[in-house]
């Protein structure tokens, strides 16, 4: 494991492999919570802060628990009930003793427990076979490339609200349009490799 | 009109007036990232309607035993078993198609089709009714993901089920087999579906579709619809002039 190598994880997961924009994760959010800035700048957030401490948490179950124990195939089962605990926990942690933080992230918390993409790194972590700390840099890279791209179309919809959109575009279908052109920027992306 | 609960009027339910993929817009993760091909998507939505209808029948022989205040983690239990089995059985007698789909077989646990149906039928029906329920819901979405699969293997790589027509391939563009293509599609075919019932409407002068608020609109495309009922929408969104755009 080489500083190289981190760097290659970090570029290629937040931006040439872009969990929403080309690899279909975590799309529920992406099309829900992107109404205004703000509050997608705030899913952005907890998405970064969960992501990376799930992947952490689950990175050291999958080590030493389930590997020793040779309970690989329930890694699915384990890894669904250990996010949906976290985020709990990590709700209650933050009420009790980061007041600050949980009033900036706390109505976010409960929405990403059936975020996918939450899942999606930790099951592509094993599947990669990463180590601790690339675990967590993808987990952390994954979620900034999320982030990026929910402030991104959450910017375009706020303009696009002065537009004057033919009447069956309207709604859902204008949204994955400009989403299918931002995927079609990221595409871009892929010379970076 | 079928009987309230009967297998035919569930199923009917499921396929067309409460289309999860189309009309209900949930479930979206898997609906763009597995369609690349027809055969791609049939895989994917026999086997999310295999977990979907057997979790549904569970979670309905169950729901007078499971308490209020911890179903949501006694349903997802329920759905990863499933899913698990899916999982080992793809892997053992389709391993091609398996390795197609890859990492959204296990993400099928996290499909809100699943969790929503759970919440919204399967905890307060019958066993039967609710299997059909399941039933329904994951044909509907098989044929859903299907038809698109279908559009952008046609167009993206001008084949039909993997095999060539005349000389199309030429002509192919391979942007709909990527992933914007996915968002092309789905945006078309929602569009020329919202376009059919507002011709209908007019032509007729009644409402046929099911009118969304805002609300409405916005809990239907999120996963946590279930856990949250509209909570979250109600802290976030203040109603001001400006909020008040129209939504399809």
């Amino acid at each position: 494991m080489t500083f190289g190598s981190i760097m290659s994880i970090l570029i290629m997961s937040m931006l040439i492999n872009n969990v929403v924009l080309s690899q279909f994760l975590g799309i529920c959010p992406f099309l829900g919570v992107s109404k205004k800035v703000d509050t997608a700048s705030g899913m952005g957030g907890a998405v970064i802060f969960v992501i990376g401490i799930a992947s952490a948490i689950a990175a050291l179950i999958y080590k030493f628990i389930l590997l020793p124990f040779g309970l690989t195939y329930l890694n699915t089962i384990v890894f669904i009930l250990v996010i949906a605990a976290l985020v709990q926990f990590v709700e209650m942690f933050l009420k009790k003793s980061m007041p600050g933080l949980y009033k900036a992230l706390g109505v976010y918390l409960p929405l990403i427990t059936t975020n996918c993409a939450v899942l999606g790194v930790v099951l592509l972590n094993v599947q990669n076979s990463y180590n601790f700390v690339e675990s967590v840099v993808n987990g952390l890279a994954t979620a900034a490339g999320f982030a990026i791209s929910i402030v991104i179309l959450a910017g375009l919809r706020e303009k696009m609200k002065y537009n004057n959109i033919p009447r069956s575009f309207q709604g859902m279908p204008i949204v994955m349009f400009t989403s299918g052109l931002m995927a079609i920027a990221f595409c871009g992306f892929s010379g970076l490799k | 009109m079928m009987k309230e609960g009967s297998a035919g009027e569930r199923l009917f339910n499921g396929i067309i007036k409460e289309n999860p993929t189309l009309v209900i817009i949930l479930g979206m993760c898997p609906t763009l990232a597995v369609t690349t091909s027809a055969m791609n998507g049939i895989g994917m939505g026999l086997s999310t309607t295999v977990v979907l209808a057997l979790s549904n029948l569970f979670i309905a022989l169950l729901r007078n035993i499971i308490p209020d205040k911890i179903r949501i983690p006694a349903f997802i239990v329920i759905i990863a078993t499933f899913v698990t089995m899916v999982d080992m059985l793809m892997k053992g007698f389709v391993p091609a198609l398996y390795a197609q789909l890859g990492i959204y077989i296990p993400l099928i646990v996290v499909n809100c089709i699943i969790l929503g149906r759970a919440e919204a039928y399967a905890y307060f029906n019958k066993p039967v009714s609710s299997f059909f329920d399941g039933l329904g819901m994951g044909i509907g979405f098989t044929c859903a993901i299907t038809i698109i699969g279908f559009i952008r293997e046609l167009i993206g790589s001008g084949a039909i089920f993997g095999n060539p027509v005349g000389n199309m391939p030429d002509f192919a563009a391979t942007i709909f087999v990527m992933a914007p293509g996915a968002f092309f599609v789905l945006a078309t075919i929602i569009a020329i579906r919202t376009k059919i019932i507002n011709n209908m409407e007019a032509k007729k002068g009644e409402t046929l579709s099911v009118k969304h608020t805002d609300r409405d609109a916005d809990c239907a495309t999120c996963a946590a619809a279930a856990t949250c009922h509209g909570k979250f929408y109600d802290n976030t969104v203040k109603v001001s002039p400006e909020n008040k755009e129209v939504k399809a």
